[in-house]
């Protein structure tokens, strides 16, 4: 296993946890027990962050279920899903007897998820506009106008 | 494998019955028992270790039916703790580990006097002298020192402080690190079990109402305070029930049901069960 040792820090309702490997890259994962996320879905969506990010790379071996479960003290159930649906979309892979790697990533794929991801909010963003009468033009060149700020 | 089998067990006594429970412990996890007293919880725990004898259903534990005679074997690998800890009063933590190396076939005592290190506990005391907590860490570190794969621990937490309690739950905790290791844990601090546990299951009046994994059962439920106009948006079929006060109504109600618009908060195990409980019998009667 790569996780040479770990710090958490137990604040009124948050377990922040910190894994550092091998080359010295460290693995965040913060729990927060007051928020409406499910717990499953925190732990999934940041470590898919930190694998979109590069933190974790290709072929990096993850905690294990249970020291996870254990270090974050959390229901082993709850991690073992986060890693099932990591491993059903193709974020990471198991070895049996050994343990669940990063997978090599799959642009095309990951960059398919993210472009309907953005589809969902420009839909959001039509209805939304709709709702005030907002017409296209509009829509785009408040857009343009946000663009610009952000890349700044 | 399941670490602990239940099937339609009952039990009768004057005035309680225990009434078809089944559930199932699977190896590698831990399941709180909730209850409120007389619930069943203690009742159930003998009849899992066959100390009291059960009047139908089937019970296996470690793969094993409690009233066969391989039990006797299986039995080294149960630790069990009961909420007020049974030694002599005159011995000390030394004699008591060497009655347990007679005892046990497994006893590691280089592990126990490890746990006694750990959890600062002073050899040459006898036990009678030893505070509530105290006790209970003796008799936890003998549970955890034969090798044991299930640990049966009724009320371990009761009358202890936080720090105690925090304590132990660390060790509970680290002893599932290994997934051959089970616990099967009854108590009326939710909040610890909240904590530790995978499975939760509701005993009331010797049934049991509810056996489902912890965190699936948090988010299906949830915590509504509103005012008697807003309430009105939660359809009838979402509440589970509700307390009302001159000033509002509070409620438990199914997240899935409420429309979004409601602020649904998250629930605690306390909260579930009192609602479903207290409250609920309240809005029957």
């Amino acid at each position: 296993m790569l996780d040479m040792f770990f710090i958490d820090v137990y604040t009124d309702n948050t377990v922040y946890i910190r894994y550092i490997q091998l080359r010295m890259k460290a693995m965040h994962i913060s729990i927060s027990n007051t928020s409406e996320m499910p717990i499953y879905e925190q732990i999934y969506n940041q470590i898919k962050a930190q694998i979109m990010q590069g933190i974790l790379l290709e072929g990096e071996a993850l905690p294990s279920i249970r020291s996870l479960a254990k270090d974050l003290r959390i229901s082993v159930i709850t991690t073992k899903r986060a890693y099932d649906e990591l491993e059903k979309d193709g974020f990471i892979y198991t070895v049996l007897g050994k343990g669940c790697f990063v997978s090599k990533r799959n642009m095309d794929l990951i960059r398919e998820a993210h472009l309907k991801e953005i589809e969902e909010y420009m839909k959001k963003i039509i209805e939304l506009g709709s709702v005030i009468d907002l017409s296209q033009e509009e829509i785009i060149e408040m857009f343009n106008i946000m663009y610009e700020v952000e890349k700044e | 494998m399941n670490a602990i089998e239940v099937g339609n067990l009952v039990k009768k006594y004057p005035g309680f019955k225990l009434d078809n429970v089944s559930f199932q412990l699977p190896k590698g996890y831990i399941m709180g028992l909730v209850g409120d007293n007389g619930a069943g919880k203690s009742t159930t725990m003998k009849l899992i270790m066959n100390s009291i004898k059960r009047d139908s259903g089937i019970v296996k534990v470690l793969g094993c039916d409690n009233t066969s005679k391989s039990f006797v074997n299986v039995k080294e690998e149960i630790g069990v703790v009961l909420d007020e800890a049974l030694f002599p009063e005159v011995l000390n933590a030394k004699q008591v580990n060497n009655i347990m190396k007679h005892t046990y076939k497994n006893w590691d005592e280089d592990r126990f006097f490890g746990y006694m290190d750990r959890f600062s506990l002073p050899l040459d005391k006898a036990f009678k002298d030893y505070s509530r907590g105290m006790k209970m860490k003796l008799s936890i570190s003998v549970a955890l020192s034969h090798k044991s794969k299930l640990l049966i621990l009724d009320e371990p937490t009761s009358g202890l402080d936080p720090i105690v309690r925090d304590e132990i739950l660390d060790i509970l905790n680290e002893f599932t690190r290994d997934e051959e290791n089970s616990i099967l844990i009854s108590s009326h601090i939710t909040g610890d079990l909240e904590k530790i546990c995978d499975y939760v299951a509701f005993l009331h009046k010797g049934k049991l109402v509810l056996c489902e994994e912890k965190d699936a059962i948090l988010y299906k439920y949830g915590v509504v305070h509103a005012t008697k106009s807003e309430f009105e948006l939660v359809p009838k079929n979402a509440i589970v029930s509700k307390r009302e006060t001159p000033y509002g109504i509070d409620a438990l109600v199914f997240r899935q049901k409420t429309p979004k618009t409601v602020k649904v908060e998250k629930p605690t195990i306390e909260d579930i069960f009192v609602f479903m409980h207290k409250y609920r019998e309240e809005n029957y009667k």
